[in-house]
């Protein structure tokens, strides 16, 4: 029967050539192949986001007054609501999380070098888009913390002369952080977003199947030595899924026994909360903030950080560009130490917000 | 084709900065009784869609300011404890004249005028 199907397909849009290009398909094997794992990991992740988001669609509300109590409905009313709640939560934080060790992986591996730039820019754009994903989500509970977190995180745009103020009312529909602000991040979180997600992914992705993955820069200098590989379909799959499997388990325990918490309903008029903090993806820029003095020289602190985060986001983004040693094959310290350096501040900064 | 684009682009940059909103212009909030409002305590009063804090000091002076932090615009509460108006945000300090005294905020918090008629506590803003 199955062989009947693929003839009646194979006859009308000719699968020969696909076919041929799957068989052809190997993944290197080397000491770092572990690392390949975590693109698909991440694919895996925002598969359920787009899934337990929809179902999360069907009872959210969408308003300044109805979004908290809706939430509240699904967690304590509608069966298993609580369960899709927490997945969707817990699985945007692992979602970022190892898109993060995706792309450090991805950047320690100079795999964004030629041929591959393309591939690398339309990562880091997905990455900044899961990062947008996360903050426009946060406020969708509507509660006490996700509101602060808004007006901090739409004020920092603000800061910046001249477009700045435009931009933050774009974010806020207004002055202010209000339902209107909610009906924006609600509109950019479910359409805007996983509209252009969706279409980076897909290029994403056709650029890996067509460059096929990057190999170690020693392994290419060698070209010699024979390589260990391993067919893509159905080795490589197979293994792929196996881990999904293990992460989606994971993703249960995670819910069941951690569920995430919705806190108390925003009010525009109390103060912010004693020990408030944003996502730990945010926290080591939140706790450099607090570092930054009000003036620097003639700088408002403030500025000072965006316009450092920005530079250095801007740089990290484009790295396959003015990292031309990597390109001919030689090795770069440089973007060695820079890239320890940034997993090191990282790491420090969000351990000093956590603990603080 | 400028104009075809200018045609297409305009009206969609223009959908996208939401309408400014007719605000009631408030000129003054009563704050509450004089005697409902402890000394050395700190609350939050509604001054139209704004936020400002009412500052009773331990001497029983009351002073008003704008609630929003001036560095990345929290909310501000008055901390007993340390005497201060505090950002909880990124742990912004402001004295009770409201000028920033330590952390990150750039600016001194906007002042209100306090003005005790009677038993009653009127916030107004400064002139």
């Amino acid at each position: 029967m199955w062989k009947r199907l693929y003839d009646w397909i194979d006859q009308r849009v000719q699968l020969g050539g696909l076919m041929e290009f799957m068989g052809k398909k190997y993944v290197p094997i080397h000491a770092h192949s572990v690392w390949y794992y975590f693109g698909g990991v991440s694919l895996f992740l925002f598969i359920i986001q787009v899934v337990t988001g929809i179902l999360l669609l069907l009872y959210y509300k969408g308003s300044e007054e109805l979004a908290f109590e809706s939430i509240q409905f699904i967690m304590s009313k509608v069966k298993f609501g609580w369960l899709i709640r927490s997945i969707h939560s817990w699985t945007a934080n692992l979602f970022i999380l190892t898109s993060m060790i995706h792309m450090f992986s991805v950047y320690f591996a100079r795999a964004y070098r030629k041929p591959r730039e393309i591939t690398w820019v339309t990562g880091m754009l997905m990455f900044f888009l899961a990062l947008a994903f996360g903050f426009s989500g946060y406020l969708l509970p509507w509660n006490e913390l996700a509101f602060f977190a808004t007006k901090v995180g739409t004020d920092i745009p603000g800061v910046i002369p001249v477009i700045g103020k435009p931009i933050m009312v774009f974010l806020r529909g207004g002055e202010d952080v209000t339902g209107a602000t909610l009906s924006r991040f609600f509109g950019f979180h479910v359409a805007v977003f996983p509209a252009i997600f969706t279409v980076i992914l897909g290029i994403h992705l056709l650029l890996v199947q067509r460059q096929g993955m990057s190999e170690p820069m020693n392994a290419e200098a060698n070209p010699h030595t024979e390589k260990k590989t391993m067919p893509f379909f159905p080795n490589f799959l197979l293994r792929d899924l196996l881990l999904w499997l293990i992460v989606l388990n994971l993703l249960a325990v995670l819910a069941v026994f951690f569920p995430w918490e919705l806190g108390q309903k925003a009010d525009p008029f109390a103060p912010a909360p004693a020990g408030i903090k944003p996502e730990w993806y945010f926290l080591f820029m939140f706790q450099t903030l607090k570092y930054i003095p009000g003036k620097v020289l003639f700088l408002d602190g403030e500025i000072l950080g965006v316009l450092l985060f920005g530079f250095a986001g801007l740089l990290w983004t484009l790295v396959p560009f003015w990292d031309r040693k990597s390109n001919r094959g030689e090795r770069n310290r440089f973007v060695t130490y820079l890239g320890l350096f940034a997993v090191i501040y990282i790491m420090i900064l969000t351990i000093i917000g956590w603990v603080a | 084709m400028i104009a075809w684009l200018a045609a297409v682009v305009y009206p969609i940059l223009a959908y996208l900065a939401p309408p400014k909103q007719g605000e009631v212009e408030v000129k003054s909030v009563k704050a509450g009784k004089v005697k409902d409002i402890e000394k050395d305590s700190g609350t939050i009063v509604r001054f139209g869609n704004k936020p400002v804090i009412l500052i009773r000091r331990a001497d029983g002076e009351f002073a008003a300011f704008s609630a929003t932090c001036t560095h990345l615009d929290c909310t501000v509460q008055y901390r007993k404890d340390l005497g201060v108006i505090w950002c909880a945000c990124h742990n912004g300090k402001y004295d009770l004249t409201g000028r920033n005294i330590d952390g990150p905020p750039p600016r001194p918090l906007d002042a209100f005028r306090v003005v005790v008629q009677g038993d009653d506590v009127l916030i107004s803003r400064k002139a």
